[in-house]
């Protein structure tokens, strides 16, 4: 039974927690036992609830008051890190965050909160959700489910692995370059990065405030939306926070599913993010995908994004000069880590030495180089340069966007790489967000979804869709077509041939046969 | 600027003193390699960005996001406070500002 | 520090050299709530007396905590533009926010919300009157949007200050008060009348945002603040000297006062060959003097860049047209129209101007007191104590308890002594008007009978003095008046007290 719970996704869920054929309080136990099963192998967590029971019986307490309530109330959600939560630590995988426990809920814990999911728990992330591999965690890295080996991606690789390893069924992610999307291609999940401006980012601890977005983290489409619903719409505590109204993502994911056909729907592969530099299998399959689309109804069109191949250099100044700012409240006067150097010292002293003692290295890397692109005599030529990069990456998608309705391209150019791979060679790391971050410097939406395994390793690819700003609908319907294909040629889903999934049915099996 | 962009040590130690890290030596040397090598592949930026285009600081193009002037709910002090390393009554307390020389 | 600095005498020091001025004014708006938290504000009325309990009025933005996120205040923006036009400034069409970065502890997030290259209000002017009577047009180079960082307390030194403190204390409270910082252009040809158009400058900004009502505007709170920029040009040199900035004046007399002592201690490093060094320097209310600060240095790399969680304001054309509707009249033709409302003479009405004072005469008025009872009483009384103790008149007494003081004497619950008495009070916080006359217990003895027992007492005692006023000698009456005042101890009305004594001596016959 709690194998079987644990296996099913969040609509599978919702619909027996509506029948009351199971209660909230059983299967967020069946996920906190899974959770102590195979946490200590995956590390995905870095803190599990106390309280998730408590909040389970509570909306089992709603729902036999018959309150109307929503789809997912009584799901369990795990949450990135990055995000506050007024009754866990909220570090952000940052030594200099360590126990500390914010006074108020983000914005997007709130509406989990009112919605009467369940958080069971904070996930494992890049220190400030800088890196693509959870390896910058001061709290140690997250093994990807497929392979403990390997990396689960990053920053939020811990949602991915945890939703991967059937610890949980949603999880929230950050995506700042790709920190959704990426970790969902290596993990073989869902992931989506909503237009920017979607989601409120209202308790967020800020990477970088104009490319960071709040997005769902899941192991199939349909509840990627039900969870974008919930957190979704506008947050008079940002200001960058958009004012429309938003359709339903659930309805226009089951509308997708439900077509079964991509007629009339335009696709653009674009020419710059594919080729040279994109591994084998991943390449491979992501041909596949094309045909089946065109298979199905849709017009295949190439699309051209010159400016794409300046979008990396763009987002690591963009990035780094945003952070090395938002980052300069970390300095051991309200909260968090307080170094007095050896003998004491000036409060000027004390700042320093906490910073140097509570930012790991890639943290501090990109402060001094984001403090360099700002400083005097250089902002023109990084800062202002890479803002007007901005435009020209904006242009190229409204040019593609003229001639395609959503744009597609493989999410991360590999697979899971090694862990310590690419830790001692930063740009190679930064190489990993090459698909993702356009996306992110133009504010629109990016979904991420498992394409198949590579036949050279026998790990995930994953494929990005994208869409006009505004357009997340758009990518959610198709999005489930796409995946109901692909599941329809697959004899199921990804992740049930990965080990875990594997070893899941496999007990389930042996409890049946029991039984 | 197509010259090579590296950053020499000292430059490097002046950085971190504006972002108020108190880096080792070691570190230092450290970065100022690795930072060359990436300011040299991000500088290409300058290559594109020509006076005519106009410059992109918020993805999404609103303007005048205003809120009421309507005065909320604050936090309690002990609230306030509850993440202070140090504390001193109800104020946030902290080293000297000037050391002794001064 | 300061026992060597050696003055010029000031008219020397004019003589050998042209005196520059620059002034960056701060204004804290009295909004509600603060500039980008909903947190109420402690410079508007209601928050000042919350204010004294630290880190009370603050929200996870005020603290900057991580996540939380900057939104505007509209009324906030509303103000900037009203007194952007007031200030005869062309408001910009699209205007943003920048962060300045720099760290120090009373600064929450290491960084302040400013703004840089885009201010909301750029090139006005504003007139301005000396005492003699000539004008001087100052020119505006920008007004822009901030937020006030919060307050340090430094605990440990001798004196308070941060020199030697073991440790300092922080209160968020202020941290994110509104304000608007307006930045003039370099000021010549003041001459010797530098110091005097300093003041005027300075009292001319503190009219404006009165007469808009957008801030408390009191100065020793803080509500108003100057930084003074002060450089020396030899005379005949062309070239310009190096400039200091004049922190921590709080009155209008200490702008007066700091910016003649910039000159007179430049003009002595400079005329004996030395340099001056650009930094900030701190104004000593007690000593008189300034102090060095922090110098300014290459390190000062604020690494402004655009605000990226707040979005461009661009104020319609509608919202301009619609405050500049409401803009109160310029400051010239104000005081035309106050003066012939008031009926004041030419002297009286300089006097007035010359002593900072319209505002507050022009407030106690509107609360109830005769124009020449305000005058009377800011000009005279309180002008005197404000001399005696070295600070502003406007900062002892509020105008409504002046207007309230001055009804008491027309009511004749109070005579001019008593009410002096009660201003006392007043000004030692001991509450309203008619709070100090009943704690102090100085309330007119208007009950005839009492009077009546203690004048036929005195007039049975001097026998003499009563033949005389029946006698017709009615001067006479001051004596047995002189006594009974003495017998109230005061709290008499003389002139009933008159009217009595003649009654009485005539009844008495």
């Amino acid at each position: 039974m709690a194998e079987e719970l644990v296996a099913l996704s969040a609509a599978e869920l919702s619909e027996k927690l509506q029948s009351k054929e199971v209660s909230s309080v059983e299967v967020t136990q069946a996920h906190l036992d899974r959770i102590a099963e195979v946490d200590s192998q995956v590390h995905a967590f870095l803190h599990v609830s106390a309280d998730a029971l408590k909040a389970a019986g509570e909306a089992d307490g709603a729902r036999k008051l018959g309150a109307k309530l929503n789809p997912l109330a009584g799901v369990p959600v795990a949450i990135k890190d990055v995000l506050c939560t007024s009754d866990m630590p909220s570090t952000a995988g940052s030594r200099i965050l360590e126990g500390w426990i914010p006074p108020y809920d983000a914005t997007v814990v709130a509406r989990l909160r009112k919605a009467r999911m369940v958080p069971i728990g904070k996930t494992n992330m890049d220190e400030f959700a800088m890196g693509s591999s959870t390896e910058h965690s001061a709290y140690g890295s997250t093994r990807n489910p497929w392979d403990f080996e390997r990396i689960p991606g990053g920053s939020g690789g811990g949602s991915a692995a945890a939703v991967a390893a059937f610890e949980v069924p949603l999880a929230l992610g950050s995506d700042t370059g790709g920190s959704i999307r990426q970790p969902a291609a290596v993990t073989g999940t869902v992931g989506m990065k909503p237009t920017y401006g979607g989601v409120s980012r209202y308790g967020a601890i800020a990477l970088a405030s104009s490319l960071d977005q709040i997005g769902p983290v899941a192991r199939t489409v349909l509840d990627a939306a039900l969870l974008h619903d919930v957190i979704g719409g506008h947050d008079p505590r940002d200001s960058t926070s958009l004012t429309e109204d938003w359709p339903s993502f659930a309805e226009a994911a089951k509308a997708g599913i439900a077509a079964g056909s991509l007629k009339g729907v335009r696709l653009g592969v674009v020419r710059e993010l594919g080729g040279e530099g994109f591994q084998t299998g991943v390449s491979a399959r992501f041909q596949e995908v094309i045909e089946l689309a065109s298979k199905a109804g849709a017009e295949i069109v190439e699309v051209s994004a010159p400016s794409f191949s300046y979008a990396i250099a763009a987002y690591y100044l963009i990035l780094p000069a945003e952070a090395s700012s938002n980052l300069a409240k970390f300095d051991s006067v309200r909260f968090g880590l307080r170094v007095n150097p050896p003998g004491g010292g000036t409060v000027e002293q004390v700042m320093a030495a906490t910073r140097e003692a509570g930012f790991g290295p890639e943290v501090k890397r990109r402060i001094i180089l984001g403090t360099y692109a700002l400083s005097a005599g250089y902002y023109d030529a990084y800062y202002g340069s890479a803002q007007k990069v901005r435009t020209l990456v904006q242009r190229d998608f409204a040019s593609a966007f003229e001639k395609a309705d959503l744009l597609i391209s493989p999410s991360a150019p590999t697979t899971a790489f090694k862990f310590g791979e690419k830790l001692e060679d930063p740009l190679a790391m930064y190489l990993n967000d090459v698909a993702t971050i356009p996306a992110n410097l133009a504010g629109v939406p990016g979904l991420g979804l498992p394409m198949g395994l590579a036949a050279e390793d026998g790990l995930p690819a994953g494929l990005q869709l994208m869409a006009p700003a505004r357009q997340d609908a758009k990518l959610y319907s198709v999005g489930a077509t796409l995946e109901t294909l692909l599941e329809a040629n697959w004899g199921g889903s990804l992740l049930a041939r990965s080990p875990m999934g594997k070893a899941l049915r496999a007990t389930e099996s042996e409890k049946g046969a029991q039984s | 600027m197509s010259e090579s962009h590296s950053l020499d040590s000292e430059q490097v130690a002046h950085l971190a003193e504006l972002a108020r890290i108190a880096l080792t030596e070691d570190e230092i040397k450290k970065l100022s390699g690795e930072l060359s090598v990436i300011i040299d592949a991000i500088a290409k930026v300058s290559e594109v960005a020509t006076p005519d285009v106009p410059a992109t600081s918020h993805p999404i193009a609103l303007q005048n996001v205003f809120r009421p002037d309507v005065p909320g709910k604050t936090l309690t002090v002990e609230q306030a406070l509850s993440g202070a390393p140090e504390r001193e009554g109800d104020r946030f307390k902290v080293s000297a500002i000037l050391g002794e020389e001064q | 520090m300061s026992e060597q600095t050696e003055l010029m005498d000031f008219d020397k020091a004019i003589e050998l050299f042209e005196p520059v001025l620059g002034f960056e004014v701060h204004v804290e708006l009295n909004t509600k709530s603060k500039m980008f938290s909903d947190a109420p504000n402690p410079a508007s009325a209601e928050g000042e007396a919350a204010a004294q309990e630290p880190n009370t009025m603050v929200t996870p933005v005020c603290l900057g905590l991580p996540g939380s996120l900057p939104v505007v205040n509209e009324q906030a923006i509303r103000f900037s533009i009203s007194l952007g036009l007031a200030l005869g400034c062309e408001i910009a069409p699209s205007s943003r926010f920048a962060r300045k970065n720099y760290f120090y502890p009373d600064l929450a997030k290491n960084y302040q919300i400013s703004q840089y290259d885009e201010p909301i209000a750029h090139d006005g002017e504003v007139s301005i009157e000396l005492a003699d009577g000539r004008s001087f047009r100052i020119q505006i180079e920008r007004a822009h949007m901030e937020e006030d960082a919060g307050k340090l307390t430094h605990v440990g030194g001798s004196t308070g200050r941060i020199q030697g403190a073991d440790h300092s204390l922080v209160d968020y409270n202020r941290a994110g008060v509104p304000l608007v910082e307006i930045v003039t252009k370099m000021i010549t040809g003041t001459e010797g009348s530098a110091p005097e158009v300093a003041r005027a400058y300075v009292s001319a900004i503190r009219d404006i945002v009165l007469a808009l009502g957008i801030s408390q505007a009191r100065m020793e709170r803080g509500n108003l603040r100057c930084d003074a920029n002060v450089s020396l040009s030899p005379r005949g040199s062309g070239k310009l000297g190096t400039r200091t900035e004049t922190k921590n004046v709080n009155s209008l007399r200490s702008v007066e006062r700091a910016v003649r002592f910039e000159i007179q201690r430049q003009a002595a490093i400079l005329h004996g060959g030395g340099t001056i060094v650009q930094e900030t320097r701190h104004w000593h209310e007690d000593t008189g003097m300034t102090s060095p600060g922090r110098p300014k240095s290459d390190a000062d790399d604020y690494r402004y860049f655009p605000e990226p969680d707040l979005l461009p304001v661009e104020p319609s054309k509608e919202l301009i047209d619609e405050l500049r509707a409401a803009l109160p009249e310029p400051p010239a033709v104000r005081r035309k129209r106050l003066k012939e409302a008031w009926g004041f003479t030419d002297l009286e009405f300089q006097d007035v101007v010359n002593s900072d004072l319209l505002v507050e005469i022009e407030q106690t008025v509107a609360a109830g007191a005769t124009p020449a009872a305000a005058r009377k009483w800011w000009t005279g009384e309180i002008a005197r104590i404000a001399n005696a103790d070295g600070v502003d008149a406007a900062s002892l007494v509020t105008p409504a308890q002046v207007a309230e003081l001055s009804k008491l004497v027309d009511s004749g619950e109070l005579t001019d002594r008593l009410a002096r008495q009660v201003l006392e009070g007043v000004i030692a916080g001991e509450g309203s008007p008619a709070e100090v006359v009943q704690k102090r217990g100085l309330k007119v003895v208007s009950d005839d009978s009492a009077l009546i027992a203690a004048i036929d007492k005195a007039l049975a005692d001097q026998p003499d003095i009563l033949e005389k006023i029946r006698g017709g000698k009615v001067q006479a009456a001051g004596a047995i008046i002189g006594e009974v005042m003495k017998q109230m101890r005061g709290q008499a009305d003389a002139a009933r007290v008159r009217e009595l004594v003649l009654e009485r001596a005539e009844s008495l016959r």
